[in-house]
């Protein structure tokens, strides 16, 4: 029987597919699928599963910690997406209308996002210090400003935290804007011009509506990108506890604690479920909300 | 063609003379994996049927690696733990007993320094250690000459720390810390000199007996953390995590006393144009205390056969005093054997001789998570400093939180 060119390409397409297919369903499916059941246990990685239903989640229902975890996990994502989505967009939208430096200024505010985390928080982590070594206590030292407390301090250590998160993903959020905003038809703003549509009206009527496409991605993105948020605060506080006093652990990072300082995988993987659930309601509600 | 078959008989020796093939682990840390290789090569020497295969692993994932493959049938068969996990790996049944006719334990209770006593649950000694480390005082002698002090003279007491630390303290203009007098760490070494040594020195004692209930929440561990925390909120002396480390605020000059283990002595050597000396820790009321901990080398129970008398050969070899001397000059940690620690060149050694002085009184906390232990001590501490809160409060809390760990791992 011979084959006709089309099915031989698929067949060739499928023959591709299928090893990228089998490391998903192996490495990121079934792993996925497990953690469910291995939620349901008690196992500390080596040994015997033990069955305890429910009671991970119980525990954790019960454990302070956790909320406080919780906490600020969605502190991250209420100040990191509209923040970081608002600079993203000024910039883009005023990078859109120069043309001097256009290529340089846009390599620039890429940049961080190819540069590693770790070097990038570690970076930011010098510059927090007190004086004598913190280059931003220094400065604020000369301007005769008292010192600020920042990774030192239960109320700034989160947002301090935050900044180079945003600062990272602003290069990518920035580029995809820039897309959005060339990806609109001129003639519209041709013709908001000729009626005497004011640059206001234009961002509001035209710019901002035609972008909705652009702006649910971004948010959904950075929304899972927050709420995820584990490098920076790895490694911008002492020993990568999230402190100081839990006030910039995150929800990832928790989980990291559990299975691999605590060994207590049933735990973390009950944590897993959680951050599973909490991704996916959010992204749910923002697609809808979005769509409209 | 004669060179090559000189080469496939030499490989065809070189295989076949090793009858069996051990293999060894430990974490990823320069010093010690140069000093074991020379280790291993004398031993191969020695036992020229062994072989003897070092493997190491950065620390992050060393734990992981070792419960996932011992428990796999793979991996080492003698192997490098910390004493605090003794427990972990014994529930996961990841060692076996040292046995009684190649490891007498008479010979290591008498041999060994007492906190190896540690490694003995039950009837049965589970692991020994080649090397022990121990709490030290640094100082600065740079800063205490340009405060007008003897740069020979560093504090004998806790009254005497206190005075020193408040008389070397540097600010600027505004009042900002700009070199301490102490350094504040409680994540790193400062949880063990406040645990194992102040609580002590003040009349406490941190645990009970076996180790299953805090008593540190009394007037003793109140005053030991008073008289800790104070050098930040009261005599305005230190700045907690100061430069980030106290290790690297010592080694930049920015601090003219830092308490630290045995094990940053090499860090400090190697910085230039820093002048140091090591005492052993500030007594108070006439108490002497120390903190130590220690490595041990372990046979997993994936050896049998003749790879576990191998492996028994082997860990003979590397904790026998030779071993230690070599420990010692190579990674400058304590050896664990007192005949070795008292060598008259080793006991009054200007470096190492204030760490194994303090041996002879430490004591070691029997750990359930070190982790989370630490934590308690760190949060203890950020609550007053950071929210103001009452000593004794905070103590309570930490004590509570402290008490909860222990009594969770003793369920298990």
């Amino acid at each position: 029987m011979s084959r006709t060119v089309e099915q031989k390409r698929a067949l060739w397409a499928w023959l591709f597919l299928a090893l990228p297919l089998v490391y998903f369903i192996l490495v990121r499916f079934y792993p996925t699928l497990d953690a469910f059941s291995i939620s349901l246990t008690e196992w500390n990685i080596v040994g015997e599963k033990t069955y305890v239903g429910l009671d991970n989640f119980i525990a954790l229902y019960n454990d302070p910690v956790f909320w406080i975890v919780l906490g600020n996990t969605f502190e991250y994502l209420a100040l990191g997406v509209p923040i970081s989505l608002f600079l993203s967009f000024m910039v883009a939208y005023y990078l859109d209308q120069i043309r001097f430096g256009h290529g340089f200024l846009r390599a620039c505010y890429f940049m961080p996002f190819l540069t590693t985390a770790v070097a990038m928080a570690w970076v930011w982590r010098w510059f927090y210090q007190p004086v004598p070594i913190g280059i931003i206590n220094m400065t604020l030292g000369q301007l005769g400003i008292l010192q600020l407390d920042f990774l030192r301090s239960t109320t700034q250590a989160l947002p301090a935290v935050l900044v180079p998160a945003i600062w990272a993903g602003l290069g990518f959020q920035i580029v995809i804007f820039m897309a959005g905003i060339r990806a609109i038809p001129q003639t519209y703003y041709e013709a908001a011009k000729i009626d005497g549509a004011g640059p206001w009206q234009i961002l509001k009527e035209i710019t901002l509506p035609q972008l909705r496409p652009t702006i649910t991605f971004l948010v959904v993105m950075s929304s899972i990108g927050f709420l995820r948020i584990f490098d920076q605060v790895y490694n911008m506080t002492q020993e990568g506890e999230g402190g100081p006093l839990n006030a910039t652990r995150p929800l990832v990072l928790y989980i990291y604690k559990a299975a691999f300082d605590d060994f207590e995988m049933g735990m973390a993987a009950a944590q897993t479920v959680v951050l599973f659930t909490i991704l996916m309601i959010i992204t749910v509600i923002q697609l809808r909300l979005l769509r409209k | 063609m004669r060179l090559i078959c000189v080469l496939i008989i030499g490989l065809f020796i070189s295989t076949s003379a090793f009858a069996v093939e051990i293999e060894y682990w430990q974490y990823s840390y320069k010093t010690r994996l140069d000093a074991m290789d020379k280790l291993i090569a004398q031993f191969e020497v020695e036992n020229p049927d062994i072989k003897v295969v070092h493997t190491n692993f950065p620390y992050a994932q060393y734990r992981t690696k070792v419960a996932a493959s011992v428990a796999a049938g793979e991996g080492p068969d003698v192997v490098q733990l910390y004493y605090g996990w003794l427990g972990d790996y014994l529930s996961a049944n990841l060692l076996q007993p040292l046995s009684y006719t190649e490891f007498p334990h008479q010979t290591i209770e008498d041999d060994f320094f007492a906190m190896v006593a540690n490694m003995k649950v039950g009837d049965d000694y589970y692991a020994l250690p080649t090397a022990v480390r121990s709490l030290g005082l640094f100082w600065n002698k740079k800063i205490f000459r340009e405060a007008g002090l003897d740069p020979n003279k560093p504090p004998q007491t806790l009254d005497e720390l206190v005075s020193l630390a408040k008389k070397l303290t540097k600010r600027d203009r505004a009042g900002n810390i700009v070199s301490v007098g102490l350094t504040m760490g409680p994540i790193n070494q400062d949880h063990n000199w406040w645990r194992e040594v102040l609580v002590r020195q003040f009349g406490g004692t941190p645990y009970n007996q076996n180790t299953t209930k805090v008593t540190y929440d009394d007037e003793a561990g109140l005053k030991a953390f008073e008289y800790y925390a104070d050098f930040v909120t009261k005599h305005n002396a230190s700045v907690v995590d100061f430069m980030d480390k106290g290790e690297i605020a010592f080694k930049a000059g920015r601090a003219a006393m830092h308490i630290d283990g045995s094990f940053v002595l090499s860090t400090f050597a190697r910085a230039r144009r820093l002048e140091w000396g090591v005492t052993e820790l500030p007594t108070h009321n006439g108490i002497k205390a120390n903190f130590s901990s220690y490595w041990v080398n372990g046979i997993t129970s994936k050896a049998s056969g003749e790879k576990k008398a191998a492996a028994e050969k082997f860990l003979k070899f590397i904790t026998q005093a030779d071993a230690m001397q070599l420990w010692l000059d190579e990674v400058g940690e304590l050896p664990a054997r007192k005949a070795v620690a008292g060598k008259e060149a080793n006991f009054n050694h200007p470096e190492f001789g204030a760490f194994i002085r303090g041996l002879e009184y430490a004591h070691t906390t029997n750990f359930y998570s070190e982790a989370a232990q630490r934590k308690t001590v760190v949060d203890m501490l950020d609550r007053i400093v950071l929210l103001d809160m009452d000593v004794k409060q905070s103590l309570n809390i930490a004590a509570k939180e402290d008490q909860q760990i222990i009594d969770k791992a003793i369920k298990e």
